[in-house]
């Protein structure tokens, strides 16, 4: 039976904090340097503790050791030399992640993509550009920008996050509501299984043979396989962007404007919210000019042609005036649009400013339920005794709630968890899921236990087990094993259906 | 138990049947794409019985139906909230199933703007060989828990497990619909159809047949008087533009129908015509050449190769050998994701690649 099988497929490493057999780390350092130059290969305690964690930095371990190889073959040969010597192997790109899925492995070798810092190419015919994964989001868009062109997926980090990150957690950003996430705009991917093979998927054209391996890959968290080479897709410049600005007393009226605006038709390239906390929050950060009487703010962009754009602008202001806003404004230039977005981009760092730490969570839930998200977030607060700041991608259901607590303070980190998995749990009840964009790394194993059945979890092993059968690449990361789903003891919620509906939950 | 619960437990009855005794399937929806892809010999399983739509609300983009679903009462449904498939499937014949064209994964001619039928796959429910019911993806635009499963179906032509049920983005319909027509050769149209697609401009699908490159335009009325002015060409009486587009996704057109032998290349849009390879149509801005050529198929092939793409031998051809050819390395993985999801290989065998 296939649910046999499946269950062959569940992992049998270590726990990722276990510390190596004495005499492993000079071993396998001896190993990967005889197959890579000197500064390659990195083993002293100094040197690796810049590795200890990602964005996430809750969550910290030191690796083993870190490879930093500049050529396909010198990736091939820390592939083919880990998998000889049974060493997990851990890709990471620039660091920024936010799940803790380039979390190092207590025996692992971290695998740096760090020198794959280069733009093969920029075919302007051909809208496409072939670039290494230690390439910076932002810098695709700027070598772009001389064509006219550019990459549309932006996260909020995109001036330090890597494309080869952005490919691993299929990273969307605040226009892919319109333009789409990592995903739709990968033609494809050259990389590399842990056996050291190189492997092609997709290319410059729309589609390939066979399965969609390319669609599986992308935000697989490097499980299924190293990537070299990406293959992506530009598209034109807009010639115009203006933003609307609307204020609300209510944020479920708010909720109810992003709807309306769907409803009538129109596709924002940007739709965001954020609450009354964000706004008072970023406002002295960036003098964004946001109006700290409303209960909520919307941000709606409109892209395209002049004339598209006049019309969408005038179309949406008048649903945002329907829908009960207090206050409409239009960006008048360039500038005052990068004013009102400043916010919105800088509201993690403004996080930071208010608070000693700060918890971003990243769920999604369909639109017609943010009303009710937002007043069971504010009913958590009171039960973990913490706050919380709330920004939304609206316009796609995204929540990124930062919970703000003081690590320093005995137990507030404990209840910041908890407060996140609560609101994670409730996505799942709602109808959506317990990551959007962010990934499940180390961070949402847990979570994961609530939102897929064991058969479906099963299922996804197997998968793992198709492109890694050693299973050796990111071990113990985004796919929670049956032990650790029983260890948690939460239920498993049947999509969106709750037991008992009618039951208060918070 | 309501109808449609019996007929899921039906079709989940017929699936542990088969894999207990190891014997194939032929998954079907309405059969309209039976010509598509290699034979598969096996008992009918005909999906069509578990349908109907689950989940529709407009103002959250999303479309959940039943796989048996046939695409006119979806595109009927959504055209009554004046939203559409933005990938325009094909409806070779009435009347496909849902679960038909996401296991096809084919696009019409907006693909090459609007996205490809995987790119509007958020999730889907997939009967396994065991009977069990796994749900991937969900309901919301954005949503990375977990491997990407639903999207792996997309294309896959059953050969995984039987497609039950999918939830799909859907888009607004686009304001207006023009057509501009220009008299040129293949070459120019393929460099037109490149720069143009270069610029900010509401392009919604193009294709040259026969010295003649037709473009749609989609959006707000003023943005295309816009780009008419910017674009020249001909206007083109919807009258006959929508049912040329039509006749494109549907393969009505004449050229469709007047060649017995039909290879369909996926080729960088910028490649520049295949020389030698028989008479041609062109959509997806040049990503998409259909030729009507009675070239062995390894020159085919190997022009496709050179251009920087595959050819798949969509009508004629040797058994076995309609899909090109895949790399020794992706091909491994293909036969390792078979043998954990089917490992009797009971769903659609030998249908994508014939040992599988």
């Amino acid at each position: 039976m296939p649910q046999a099988e499946f269950d062959a497929d569940e992992p049998r490493w270590s726990q990722s904090d276990e510390a190596p057999a004495p005499g492993r780390r000079l071993a396998v350092a001896a190993a990967l340097r005889a197959v890579l130059p000197a500064d390659c290969v990195l083993s002293g305690d100094n040197e690796l503790r810049p590795y200890e964690c990602d964005g996430l930095s809750v969550f910290r371990q030191q690796p083993m050791l870190v490879a930093l190889p500049r050529t396909e073959a010198e990736l091939r040969a820390v592939l083919v030399e880990c998998r000889r010597l049974g060493v997990p192997v851990v890709a990471r790109g620039a660091g920024t992640g936010l799940s803790g899925g380039a979390m190092p492995h207590a025996c692992g070798v971290v695998l740096s993509l760090a020198r794959f810092d280069r733009i093969l190419e920029i075919n302007a015919p051909a809208r496409i550009a072939r670039v290494q994964p230690g390439v910076r989001n932002l810098a695709v868009s700027e070598a772009a920008a001389a064509y006219g062109l550019f990459y549309a997926p932006d996260p909020s980090s995109q001036i330090a996050c890597s494309i080869g990150g952005n490919v691993a957690e299929n990273s969307g950003g605040v226009h892919c509501l319109k333009y789409g996430l990592t995903l739709h705009n990968v033609l494809g991917l050259r990389g590399c299984t842990i056996d050291g093979e190189p492997i092609e998927l997709g290319g410059g054209a729309l589609d390939a043979p066979g399965l969609d391996l390319l669609a599986l890959c992308i935000g697989s968290e490097g499980l299924l396989l190293i990537v070299t080479e990406v293959i992506l897709r530009l598209v034109p410049k807009p010639e115009l962007a203006q933003v609307v600005m609307a204020s609300f007393d209510d944020v479920g009226k708010a909720g109810e404007a992003v709807a309306a605006i769907i409803a009538a038709g129109i596709i924002p390239s940007g739709l965001e919210m954020m609450d009354r906390k964000a706004a008072a929050a970023v406002e002295p950060f960036v003098n964004a000019g946001y109006d700290l009487s409303a209960a909520a703010i919307l941000l709606a962009e409109s892209d395209g042609t002049p004339e598209e754009v006049n019309e969408e602008v005038g179309a949406m202001e008048r649903v945002l005036q329907a829908a009960g806003a207090t206050a409409i404004s239009v960006s008048r230039s360039e500038a005052e649009r990068l004013r009102f977005w400043s916010g919105r981009k800088n509201a993690f760092p403004a996080a930071g400013r208010i608070s000693p730490d700060y918890y971003c969570m990243d769920g999604t839930i369909p639109r017609k339920n943010l009303g009710q998200m937002l007043k069971a977030i504010e009913q958590m607060e009171h039960k973990y005794g913490l706050q919380c700041m709330n920004v939304f991608h609206a316009g796609d259901g995204n929540l990124h709630p930062l919970i703000l607590f003081d690590a320093n303070r005995t137990g507030e980190w404990e209840r910041a968890d908890r407060f996140g998995a609560d609101i994670l749990e409730l996505c799942v009840q709602l109808g959506g899921t317990i990551t959007g964009e962010h990934g499940v790394g180390v961070e949402k194993l847990n979570s994961m236990c609530v939102q897929f059945s064991p058969a479906e979890r099963a299922a996804f092993f197997a998968v793992k087990r198709a492109f890694d059968p050693p299973g050796l690449l990111n071990p113990g990361k985004a796919i929670p094993t049956l032990a650790r789903c029983a260890e948690y003891g939460r239920m498993h919620v049947r999509h969106g259906r709750l037991a008992h509906p009618d039951l208060p939950r918070f | 138990m309501d109808r449609m619960d019996s007929a899921l437990q039906d079709l989940r009855r017929r699936v542990i049947d088969a894999n207990a005794a190891k014997t194939p399937l032929r998954l079907r929806g309405a059969g309209t794409k039976d010509f598509y892809g290699e034979r598969c010999d096996g008992a009918l399983l005909d999906m069509r019985g578990y349908c109907g739509v689950v989940d529709y609300e407009p103002s959250e983009l999303v479309i959940t139906a039943r796989c048996g679903t046939s695409l006119s009462d979806i595109e009927s449904l959504l055209a009554r909230n004046r939203q559409f498939l933005a990938f325009e499937p094909p409806a070779f014949a009435p009347d496909p199933t849902i679960g038909g064209i996401i296991a096809c994964g084919l696009s019409g001619p907006r693909r090459s703007q609007a996205g490809a039928a995987r790119d509007f796959v958020l999730g889907a429910v997939l009967l396994c060989a065991d009977g069990e019911l796994l749900h991937f993806g969900g309901k919301v635009i954005k949503n990375v828990a977990g491997f990407d499963v639903s999207r792996l179906l997309c294309g896959s032509l059953g050969i995984l497990g039987a497609i039950t049920e999918v939830s799909l983005k859907v888009l607004p319909l686009p304001r207006t619909e023009q057509t501009l027509q220009f008299e040129m050769p293949a070459a120019q149209a393929l460099e037109s159809f490149n720069r143009w697609a270069g610029l900010p401009l509401p392009i919604s699908a193009s294709g040259w047949w026969n010295g003649q490159a037709r473009v749609r335009l989609s959006g707000a009325p003023s943005a295309l008087r816009a780009a008419r002015t910017r674009l020249g060409g001909e206007l083109l009486d919807a009258a006959l533009a929508d049912p040329w587009w039509r006749s494109l996704r549907d393969q009505t057109h004449t050229f469709f129908r007047d060649t017995d032998t039909l290879w369909r290349l996926s080729l960088p849009s910028s490649a520049p015509p295949v020389a030698g390879a028989g008479t041609q149509l062109i959509e997806w801005g040049g990503a998409l050449r259909w030729c009507a050529s009675d070239l062995p198929a390894a020159q085919l092939r190997a022009l496709a190769t050179a251009a920087g793409g595959t050819a798949l031998h969509w009508r004629g051809g040797a058994p076995g050998q309609r899909f090109h050819p895949l790399a020794p390395s992706v091909l491994a993985i293909h036969r390792r994701l078979k043998a954990r999801f089917d490992p009797h290989r009971i769903f659609n065998p030998g249908r994508l690649i014939a040992d599988l």
